[in-house]
């Protein structure tokens, strides 16, 4: 086929923008989510004192912290999906590393230094990293199928940040049932429990978003 | 890339629906691909036999992936990704690992003819791999440059029908050239 004549091929199936990309990674996300949130409601639950919880700094650090880890797992995943990104999620990832330096020097400065290990161990450890990947399996499946229609400039980097969108929003699920709200233990076991859906998303990705 | 016209403004009314404008966009970028591929073919010291058909893939890549532009930014180095992603993907499916870059080179390479020099693979054995129907309605649309009305009512389809056997045609057509099947 000659070059002119794929052009008319091209200009006959239309340039018109077809539905945007945002919208698709969204639903994907939202369908995701609704079967973590089930699963969640049927094995775990929130924990018993969520109400009480929300009066204690830790736990709404916490809540913020997760929130800042999502809102910078998110933009990475779009920005990656494109095949020049910009660099806005730099100044995202920048914010995380603040949030959570912070959040790690305040908890440093005020409890003892002989509790840090009780702390760090805390009680739920394997729960939080097997819950996290359990409800990071049906986001990330959602994210692939959407960033399909994308076109990353590196698939496997570009998986890899749909895995990590996918378990901060697991994290984000999680976080209401776990009672250790210590930044040494969110800091510790979160980043574990999500590398498993980083790992599957980079090796799928790699595979599935080659364009 | 040097344009008569403003490509992102072009990309901006072919996404708004103007089919004029998209078609004169895509030849714009075509000639340009040309200049390009054949420059990072020659720094990789690879025949220039293969150029027009990492033109075309780029050009299919661009079409079908025309909603990840983000229509604020300029539309040339958004191109020039996608020209570079595809033309170390063709590189290193013939096992050329090294690191490519389209900008170097700009001067101390002839251009080669902006005329099409002929594609390498032909163009009926590409589409031969695709299913019939999708066959058919490419060729009366690109080949015979029918319009799509023209070619529903030869094959006894609706105008959607063919466009929508047509964007079918096209993906599966990417896929034929990233060396997948179809």
């Amino acid at each position: 086929m000659k070059t002119e004549q794929l052009v008319a091929a091209l200009v006959a199936d239309g340039g018109r923008a077809g539905r945007p990309i945002g919208g698709t990674v969204v639903r994907a996300l939202a369908a995701g989510l609704a079967v973590s949130l089930a699963l969640f409601a049927v094995i775990l639950g929130p924990r018993v004192d969520l109400m009480p919880a929300f009066g204690t700094w830790r736990f709404d650090l916490k809540l913020v912290l997760v929130a800042v880890a999502v809102m910078a797992a998110g933009v990475c995943c779009v920005a990656f999906a494109r095949p020049l990104s910009t660099a806005h999620w730099r100044l995202c990832v920048a914010l995380l590393i603040v949030v959570a330096a912070g959040s790690l020097a305040m908890e440093l400065s005020v409890l003892p230094r002989a509790d840090w290990m009780t702390s760090l161990v805390g009680s739920n450890a394997l729960v939080c990293t097997t819950a996290i990947p359990l409800f990071s399996l049906a986001p990330l499946v959602g994210l692939l199928l959407a960033l399909r229609r994308t076109a990353p400039a590196s698939p496997m980097l570009a998986g890899a940040a749909a895995g990590a969108f996918a378990a901060t929003c697991a994290a984000a699920i999680y976080a209401f049932h776990c009672f250790d709200d210590s930044p040494l233990f969110v800091l510790v076991w979160y980043p574990l429990a999500m590398v498993p859906a980083i790992a599957v998303g980079a090796v799928a990705g790699r595979r599935l978003l080659q364009w | 890339m040097s344009f008569s016209e403003d490509p992102s403004a072009l990309m901006r009314a072919a996404l708004a629906g103007d089919d004029e404008a998209y078609r004169r966009l895509l030849l714009f970028v075509a000639a340009w691909l040309r200049r390009v591929v054949g420059r990072g073919l020659a720094a990789a010291g690879r025949p220039q036999a293969d150029g027009e058909d990492i033109v075309q893939e780029t050009l299919l890549a661009m079409h079908l992936k025309r909603e990840t532009w983000n229509p604020t930014q300029p539309l040339q180095p958004w191109l020039r990704a996608i020209a570079r992603h595809k033309l170390v993907d063709h590189l290193r499916r013939r096992g050329f690992t090294d690191h490519v870059d389209i900008d170097d080179h700009a001067d101390t390479l002839a251009a080669p003819a902006a005329a099409e020099e002929g594609t390498a693979s032909d163009a009926r054995q590409m589409l031969a791999t695709l299913p019939e129907r999708q066959r058919t309605i490419v060729e009366a649309i690109s080949i015979e440059g029918r319009s799509a009305r023209e070619v529903g009512v030869a094959l006894g389809l609706s105008e959607g029908a063919v466009r929508v056997t047509l964007h079918r045609a096209l993906k599966a057509l990417a896929r034929v050239y990233r060396g997948e099947q179809s």
